[in-house]
């Protein structure tokens, strides 16, 4: 018996030796095929006596089926090593580019825009517009900025051959939305303004966000809050503000915010106030039920802050290096 | 407005660091644009006289000098300035001092002879401009004190942005006032000021139009000396103020306007002749004015006169004629209240603004005048003598702003603020502000002086009250919103749409200004446009544009300027176009390409875009919507677009876009050599909203029948297909070109076109007797309507 046990270890070393299927086959052959080591070992079976066969053959089967466990474990081995060998023939070079794989992109001023919307959306308010060719009475008098008034030196005015004009800024979209849908009212409503200079911090036409919520019981405690919360968001991070007292002729009181940027240098961001009584009476409002904010800020000075830019112009050069890195 | 922190505490004593002090100013309204320190590191340089001098031996220019700052000791200094003279009084800096422009001094020889200093000149020290020669104090100037005592030195310049609204803060008086509403202390001013009458002083004033000067002040001082000098205090004042000293006169009249705020004229009381009037100008007046411009005056314009015309632009600049001079020796100072309305938009018109149109146009204090020509005789008498005649004060009430009494009550208050304040502090705030109150519980009666004439409503009263609190001290607090659903906004939502699609379309979104050149506009779309500006900034920025095309070509043209071979680009926004009862405003989206269509790229040779990829990219803008709409390309004749390779875009017949190649010519106008395809959509047609109603769709085979045949070349595949897919539409479910070739065998003129038609029935499957049958009809169609000739 001790040579079943010999057999079974050099078939063993056969079957781990065997480089590819057909030797392997081989193997298989010389020790379970028709005249095979293991066949013509259960073949001499014969010759034992009766008491010994039934070990003999146990044995004998169980060195067989270890060995051919061995012969598919290793075909198995063998098949994965020759797909392997085949498919490396079909490597490519996986650092090359993709097919079209460039995209192009919105403007900075555009994802500025997107990203304020996106906030005030969600905090219930409407998107509005309104035209970019306006009458003196939604762009100024309606906003109580009457003929004369100082204020309208502030706003160096575009004025088109048939007397109208080109908004100053997006003020006038409170005017008409109020008109056309009354009080109460939450909206905002970006869009381009003109104004005619030009130097290194303004350019002839530019971009602004108006804020309008009027309902009952609005106060300047709320514009604060949502201020605050929107510049904060709009940064993504906590930031302090200042609400400095100023003057607009359509909000009072008014005021300007500043942020804080760096330790201690702060930046004017934008104008707000509580709707002037004037300016609801105007847009057929009770002032005596209704009270409201209203709020401007430029997108352009925004983003300015947001993306690090620290030349206004840019923005309307259109230099696709420029504009690339907003992709 | 610049004043000096030093003049300000005159009259308000503010227990407050100048750091703290320009916070309070920022907080309470008054924005501080800078404040910067006046005549710092000026420590040991020390007051001198000039006790004798003599030229340099071997330089012409240069003066050996003698000076002394203890009267005894002599100091030998080589000095260059043109004014020294003996007995001057001037500053001296030693060697070892490192004056403020960063110049080192020490002991040196010039041209051979040794100094031992260095005379200074005001620019030298960082005291002003004047680099003309040394400083030149007083006689009174004590030799050997500091400079920076003597001076009061160093002082802070305040610079503030003052608002519209507050013209009542255009005086160190009135930020004084203002400042005032916010602490304890008061201000010191004093306001009755009188100047006995000396002499009888004749001259006449008359204010025949009370509408145009509802007050008038004046007053004459004869005999000054006109050899007096304007006091130091007062030439630093003005210094520090940024106006230069001319001369006592003309120093006094500016003093009295930052310090009050009411802009005053001083004339030659000897050159004026006859009455003074304030009149409209009339046509073909001339005035030659204190610059010695002359301006051509406009009929709108107030004017004051005497019987020789015109002597003085109200509220702007006197004239040259009347105009105090170093011979002066008799002086009228007259002081007006212009209304606002009076002076709005004039100084813009002539392009002169002044110190004093800036004050009258935002309104000056319609109580001030008096006292304001008192205090310039005050100060006149004190520096040159003479004798003041008597006041002359006209005014004419029922032109003049009356003072008003405004309600407050702390409902309201409350309300507008969202914050309650306490009722004494509030009466506290109102009274420090010289606002004359009568409480009553719940509300006030607010009576407010004359110069705060920016006073009209409540909310004006709610605002002061807030201010001088404190906009900080009112906390955050966030609204409850009950607002009701809206619809949403389907025209925005596919303008961003589309932006998005073309993005991945490897389009870049740009943005281009609105007004673009007139010829240019008038060039592209073919017409000229009536929507010019008045007012434009240049030509090329002057007409609404009735195209984004220019603006685009603009761009791409800069960009190939920098190297840039393939150009996609996109932009969303409004043209402007006239119509027959005014303008309209009409949403586009327009896009340009040029250069290869693909990045370069190692798979493939690069080709360059043409017609049907930018047709391809309007297309798939046009599928974004639900609908299926029934959009139509036709050949057009766009005066931008090269004939044969354009078209416009109709839907239900109606031309709502453009698309083609750009005309060689204008392209060669933008410098760009490449062909460039431009396509323009009005987006609001082009998604008309309707709701979308879906069809059931057929769960039955599809049959596919081809068919090849040659037609004369200018016949259009659309035309065909619309003529085909009318044979059997229930059947024929869509009909596509898949092979269209000219040349080879074919017939010269012709092009073979190769269609696919998809077939299926919608309730039963489609046997193919009845596709065979309308692809017999199909043939007959092709060879009767088209002439065409089925291949095999």
């Amino acid at each position: 018996m001790k040579k079943i046990a010999e057999i079974l270890k050099t078939s063993l070393q056969e079957v781990h030796k065997a480089s590819d299927i057909n030797s392997l086959d081989s193997v298989r052959v010389m020790y379970v095929g028709k005249k095979g080591k293991f066949t013509s070992s259960l073949r001499s079976l014969g010759s034992l006596s009766d008491k010994e066969r039934p070990a003999a053959g146990e044995e004998i089967n169980k060195a067989k089926s270890t060995f051919m466990k061995a012969v598919s474990l290793r075909k198995a081995e063998l098949e994965t090593i020759a797909l392997e060998e085949i498919l490396k023939q079909n490597s490519i070079d996986v650092t090359l580019d993709g097919y079209a794989s460039s995209r192009g992109g919105r403007h900075p001023i555009s994802l500025a825009r997107l990203r304020i919307e996106e906030i005030f959306k969600d905090a219930g308010y409407e998107i509005k517009s309104g035209p970019e060719i306006e009458d003196d009475f939604h762009n100024f008098t309606a906003l109580n900025i009457p003929d004369n008034h100082p204020a309208r030196a502030m706003h160096d005015t575009f004025y088109l051959n048939n007397g109208n004009l080109l908004r100053t800024h997006t003020s006038p979209v409170q005017i008409r939305s109020l008109l056309l849908q009354g009080a109460p009212i939450r909206i905002i409503a970006p869009g381009r303004v003109y104004r005619c200079d030009s130097d290194q911090t303004h350019t002839p036409m530019f971009h602004q966000v108006e804020g309008l919520v009027i309902d009952k019981g609005v106060s300047f405690a709320n514009l604060k809050a949502v201020l605050h919360e929107f510049v904060a968001c709009f940064f993504g991070k906590e930031v302090e503000l200042r609400f400095r007292p100023s003057y607009f002729p359509f909000t009072e009181p008014s005021a300007e915010v500043d942020v804080l940027w760096g330790k201690d240098k702060w930046l004017e961001i934008l104008g707000c106030g509580m709707v002037h009584p004037n300016v609801l009476i105007n847009a057929g409002v009770d002032p005596e039920i209704y009270s409201g904010y209203a709020f401007g800020m430029g997108i352009e000075r925004l983003a300015m802050l947001k993306y690090q830019v620290d030349d206004l112009r840019v923005f309307f050069e259109n230099d696709i290096s420029f504009l690339r890195q907003f992709n | 407005m610049k004043f000096s922190e030093s003049w300000l505490r005159e009259i308000i004593d503010i227990n407050l660091s100048p750091e703290e002090l320009s916070a309070k100013l920022t907080m309470i309204g008054h924005e501080v644009d800078s404040i910067e320190i006046d005549g710092g590191g000026l420590e040991g340089i020390l007051i001198a006289e000039i006790i004798s001098y003599e030229k340099h031996p071997d330089a012409d220019r240069l003066n050996l000098c003698q000076v002394t700052t203890n009267g005894e000791d002599r100091i030998s200094i080589v000095c260059g300035a043109p004014n020294v003279r003996e007995g001057m009084k001037s500053i001296l800096a030693l060697p070892g001092k490192t004056l403020p422009n960063g110049l080192k001094l020490e002991k040196s020889k010039i041209r051979g002879i040794e100094s031992f200093g260095m005379l200074c000149s005001a620019a030298e020290v960082g005291l002003g401009l004047d680099s003309d020669g040394i400083m030149d104090f007083p006689q009174d100037a004590k030799v050997g004190t500091s400079l920076i005592d003597y001076l009061k030195l160093p002082d802070r310049i305040i610079d503030l942005d003052l608002t519209p609204n507050r013209g009542d803060c255009f005086s160190v008086l009135g930020i004084a006032r203002d400042l005032a509403g916010t602490c304890k202390e008061d201000i010191k001013y004093k306001f009755d000021i009188s100047n006995k009458p000396s002499a009888k002083v004749e001259y006449s004033i008359k204010t025949p139009f009370p509408d145009l000067c509802p007050r008038l002040a004046a007053q004459a001082i004869i005999n000054i000396d006109n050899k007096a000098l304007t006091p130091l205090w007062m030439v630093e004042k003005l210094r520090k103020s940024g106006i230069r000293s001319i001369n006592p006169v003309v120093d006094i009249t500016n003093f009295v306007m930052i310090e009050l705020g009411q802009p005053l004229h001083a004339y030659d009381l000897s050159k004026v002749n006859g009455t003074i009037i304030p009149r409209f100008a009339k046509k073909d007046e001339h005035l030659v004015l204190l610059d010695e411009s002359e301006v051509e005056l406009k009929k709108d314009t107030v004017v004051i006169t005497d019987d020789s015309g015109p002597i003085g632009m109200a509220g702007i600049m006197g004239g040259l004629s009347t105009s105090v001079s170093l011979n002066t020796t008799s002086v009228l100072f007259e002081a007006a209240y212009w209304p606002t309305e009076v002076m709005a938009g004039v100084a813009r018109r002539y392009g002169m603004h002044t110190d004093a149109s800036l004050r009258f146009e935002r309104g000056v204090d319609p109580r001030i005048q008096k006292i304001a020509v008192n205090r310039a005789c005050e100060l006149l008498l004190s520096i040159c003598g003479g004798d003041a005649g008597k006041v002359t004060d006209i005014k004419n009430e029922d032109y003049l702003p009356k003072n008003k009494t405004i309600k407050l009550t702390s409902r309201r208050l409350e309300r507008i603020l969202g914050h309650k304040i306490d009722f004494n502090k509030i009466s506290e705030i109102l009274v420090r502000l010289n606002f004359k109150i009568r409480e009553n519980k719940i509300d006030w009666q607010v009576s407010v002086p004359s110069y705060r004439f920016d006073l009209q409503i409540e909310e004006d009263l709610i605002e002061e009250v807030a201010r001088i609190y404190g906009f900080d001290k009112i906390p955050e607090l966030t609204e409850v919103s009950s607002r009701s659903l809206s619809l949403p906004n389907d025209d925005l939502k596919n303008i961003d749409k589309i932006a998005n699609h073309l993005c991945t379309r490897d389009y870049q979104e740009v943005i281009t200004y609105s007004f673009i050149d007139d010829d240019v506009n008038t060039l592209i779309t073919g017409k000229q446009s009536e929507l010019r500006l008045a007012n434009p900034l240049s030509k090329d920025m002057s007409t609404m544009r009735g195209s984004i095309w220019p603006g685009l070509l603009n761009v791409a043209s800069r960009n190939v300027a920098r190297q840039m071979d393939r150009v996609r680009l996109f932009e969303i926004g409004k043209i402007f176009e006239s119509t027959n009862d005014g303008h309209q405003e009409i949403e586009q989206v327009a896009g340009l390409i040029m250069g290869p269509l693909r990045g370069e790229h190692w798979s493939e040779k690069s080709i360059n875009v043409n017609f049907y990829d930018i047709k391809g990219d309007l297309e798939s803008i046009l599928i974004l919507d639900t609908i299926e709409n029934e959009f139509e390309f036709e050949p057009d004749n766009n005066a931008s677009l090269q004939q044969g390779q354009s078209a416009k875009l109709l839907l239900n017949g109606l031309k709502i876009g453009s698309v083609g190649k750009l005309h060689p010519v204008l392209a060669k106008k933008f410098s760009i050599k490449r062909d460039v395809y431009l396509f323009e959509l009005n987006i609001i047609s082009a998604y008309p909203g309707v709701s979308l109603k879906v069809k059931p769709i057929s769960k039955y085979p599809l049959i596919r029948r081809d068919i090849s045949f040659t037609v004369k070349k200018d016949i259009k595949a659309a035309d065909i297909i619309k003529s085909i897919k009318f044979i059997e539409p229930e059947i024929i479910q869509s009909i596509k070109v898949f092979d269209i070739f000219e040349g080879n065998n074919i017939e010269e003129g012709l092009k073979s076109i190769a269609l696919g038609l998809i077939l299926q029935e919608k309730s039963r499957t489609l046997t193919d007797t009845v596709a065979d049958e309308i692809i017999s009809k199909t043939v007959i169609l092709l060879e009767k309507k088209f002439f065409a000739k089925l291949r095999d």
